[in-house]
């Protein structure tokens, strides 16, 4: 050990790589006369497409279709009256956000950033309405969550936690509300729209499809030959069908199956198929972790002698799932995008009122306007999801070991 | 004697058709220290595989600690929860520090209370050498640590019988050791121990018997002074030359 120090004289520092901004692009730009070429020929494409869409971004373009209809984008026909009911949600969010933030990430990041500045920049834009403070609510929310977690970090991972699993119904019944004359008077899903539909039916998928699809490939891996034969029977027919005719069989053949009388609200039964659909596959996804594990962690917890369930719990899923987190996180995007199929079995989610919005003759020509806004919402949220999926992934330890 | 703790009676295995056990028979005394040798393939694994259920066998009977192995699952458990096991690749599991990997057994299976399952698993890594790396993961420890936090773990069920496949097949020379140490201090310690192993130190200093495997089958055994120094099987004869040469 005490050569080392002595013998760190002699090591050569790394060769250092100061550049002048110059020197870079003589470097990485015009090494060549081929590369010249080609910097110059990609140089003009830039322009030519660069230069009349900022021109028409500025000048022609009618953006006014955007915070003009932004309720509709935002949460399609539900009462404006209760629209605080969904701002509850947000509020909601913000703190259970901050008091993850709080408990989890040490660190300081770039992304705290971008999360604060998110509720700002709404408040920027909103500022001559009355909206702003409904985010000034969030950001006060979320810094208050962050701050009760530096606060009492032992306390409040629990609370945190607890708060994450609760959120989710917690929601639903907020936005459903119970009977006409409650607090929360109810709200028919068909009043539901917007990208409040989309998040809520991918959240329903994402969360619901989890426990299911784990279940299916832990039974088509069982040793029962009938639950093998039915987990293998509902992943392969499932996977075998697109999701939006399972969404039209949802929509039209349900009808024929249930009694007269009953009826499933539209709403449920597209959720209900974007869960099957999800389940399916992502009991292929998980059933790649598990054949990732060793024959020898089924043996050491044998020889311990923990029952099939306490294996399964403690040893097999924990190492299979942590394996298979980026393929699921890639999983819950596809998820997140393709939920705009609903759009075509007629439910209003974000594509839906986009496709009302664009029918209207007040706003007719101005698909790319919209659309642009569409997706711009869409890479927003894929992004935050993948962002999300690496820390996760480093938090983890995935690929060490 | 008294009772014998493991008793096995013409155990056949077939994998497929292959053959793989074909009538094996012995008895082991509670506290005696067996060394099973014998060349690669010859059934050595699958046979105290057997002994706790990691393989099934398909003809003749085992019978540990009084109960018999059948397709009782309650009487696996029962088996498995006195007979520890420490395998060639260690086999520890890597989401869990080396803490949790030796409680987790007590705290699940012998239902004890964290806090006596941590204190007993802290009596066991000093007792192995390396009560320091508690809280480590595998994956930081070297070879010889995890070997030994395995050995731990198996011990903090607090078995009757330990059985060990080649230990120290998988360790650096210098790794070694300080396994076969622990081993010989736990075969003093007067644990029922069979371990597959080609140390034949070890054998000669602690076994009270030698078991020569081939072909599925036991060919001799005996005491270790008679199976070095006169060997009846000219089979056993072979082996021992070829392995003690280098
Ligand atoms: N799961 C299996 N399927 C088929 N054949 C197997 C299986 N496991 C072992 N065998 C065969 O059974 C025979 C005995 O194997 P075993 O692992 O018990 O040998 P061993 O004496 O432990 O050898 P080694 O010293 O190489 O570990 C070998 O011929 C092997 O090929
Ligand atoms: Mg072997």
């Amino acid at each position: 050990m005490t050569t080392s120090a002595s013998s760190r004289s002699d090591v050569l520092p790394p060769p250092s790589e100061r550049y002048t901004l110059l020197g870079w692009f003589r470097k990485n730009l015009f090494g060549s006369w081929l590369d010249a070429l080609l910097t110059l020929i990609a140089l003009a494409f830039a322009v030519a497409i660069l230069v009349p869409t900022v021109r028409w971004a500025t000048t022609s373009a009618r953006w006014e279709v955007i915070p003009n209809n932004v309720e509709l984008f935002m949460f399609g026909s539900y009462p404006r009256d209760q629209v605080w009911r969904l701002w509850l949600c947000l509020w909601l969010l913000a703190l259970v956000t901050g008091m993850l933030w709080g408990v989890y990430v040490r660190r300081r990041s770039f992304m705290s950033l971008f999360l604060i500045a998110l509720p700002v920049l709404g408040m920027l834009f909103t500022f001559a309405s009355g909206v702003w403070v409904h985010y000034a609510a969030m950001i006060v929310a979320g810094l208050a969550g962050w701050a009760l977690a530096r606060w009492r970090p032992r306390l409040m991972s629990s609370v945190a936690l607890v708060g994450t699993l609760l959120f989710f119904p917690l929601v639903i019944l907020i936005i459903r509300g119970f009977s006409e004359e409650s607090f929360l008077p109810g709200v028919a899903t068909n009043l539901w729209g917007g990208l409040m539909l989309s998040l809520l039916i991918s959240v329903v998928g994402i969360v619901f499809s989890f426990p299911f699809g784990v279940l299916l490939a832990l039974g088509r891996q069982s040793n029962l030959p009938a639950v093998r034969t039915l987990s293998i029977l509902y992943i392969e027919i499932i996977r075998g069908v697109p999701l939006i005719t399972l969404l039209f069989m949802g929509q039209v053949m349900l009808n024929f199956f249930l009694p007269s009388g009953i009826v499933v609200d539209r709403v449920i039964r597209a959720m209900v198929a974007v869960v099957m659909f999800a389940a399916a596959y992502l009991a292929e996804n998980v059933r790649g972790g598990l054949q990732a594990i060793p024959k020898g962690q089924y043996e050491a917890a044998d020889a311990v002698g923990l029952s099939g369930f306490h294996k399964m719990t403690f040893i097999i899923l924990p190492q299979a799932l942590r394996a298979v987190i980026p393929v699921l996180v890639g999983q819950f995007i596809g998820l997140f995008k393709d939920t705009t199929l609903v759009a075509l079995v007629g439910l209003l989610d974000l594509l839906g009122i986009a496709r009302g919005v664009l029918a209207n003759p007040a706003w007719i020509g101005t698909q790319l306007e919209v659309y642009l806004f569409l997706a711009f919402i869409y890479w927003i949220f894929s992004y935050a999801m993948s962002y999300a999926s690496r820390r996760l992934e480093v938090a983890l330890g995935v690929g060490e070991r | 004697m008294s009772e014998p703790i493991i008793v096995c009676q013409d155990v056949h295995k077939w994998y497929g058709h292959f053959h793989a056990l074909r009538g094996v028979s012995m008895e082991v005394q509670k506290g005696e220290v067996i060394v099973i040798f014998g060349p690669s393939g010859s059934g050595k694994s699958t046979f105290i595989r057997t002994i706790n259920r990691l393989e099934e066998h398909q003809q003749g009977t085992i019978v540990v600690d009084g109960i018999e192995l059948s397709h009782d699952v309650r009487n696996i458990a029962a088996i498995r929860r006195e007979v520890g096991m420490v395998f060639q690749q260690f086999n520890l599991f890597p989401h869990l520090t080396v803490m949790q990997n030796i409680t987790l057994g007590p705290i699940q299976v012998r239902k004890w209370d964290k806090k006596k399952a941590e204190q007993i698993a802290m009596e066991l890594l000093t007792r192995v050498g390396i009560p320091e790396q508690a809280q480590k993961y595998p994956g930081q420890l070297s070879g010889g640590q995890q070997q030994r936090v395995a050995i731990a773990r198996a011990l903090a069920m607090q078995p009757k019988i330990m059985l060990f496949d080649e230990p120290t097949s998988a360790l650096d020379p210098e790794m070694i050791k300080e396994v076969l140490d622990v081993m010989t201090e736990l075969a003093k310690s007067g644990m029922t121990i069979l371990a597959v192993t080609h140390e034949m130190g070890f054998a000669r200093a602690v076994a009270d018997r030698m078991v020569f495997f081939d072909a599925g089958n036991i060919i001799e055994s005996g005491p270790p002074q008679q199976i070095f120094s006169n060997p009846q099987e000219e089979r056993t004869k072979l082996f021992l030359s070829q392995i003690l040469s280098h």
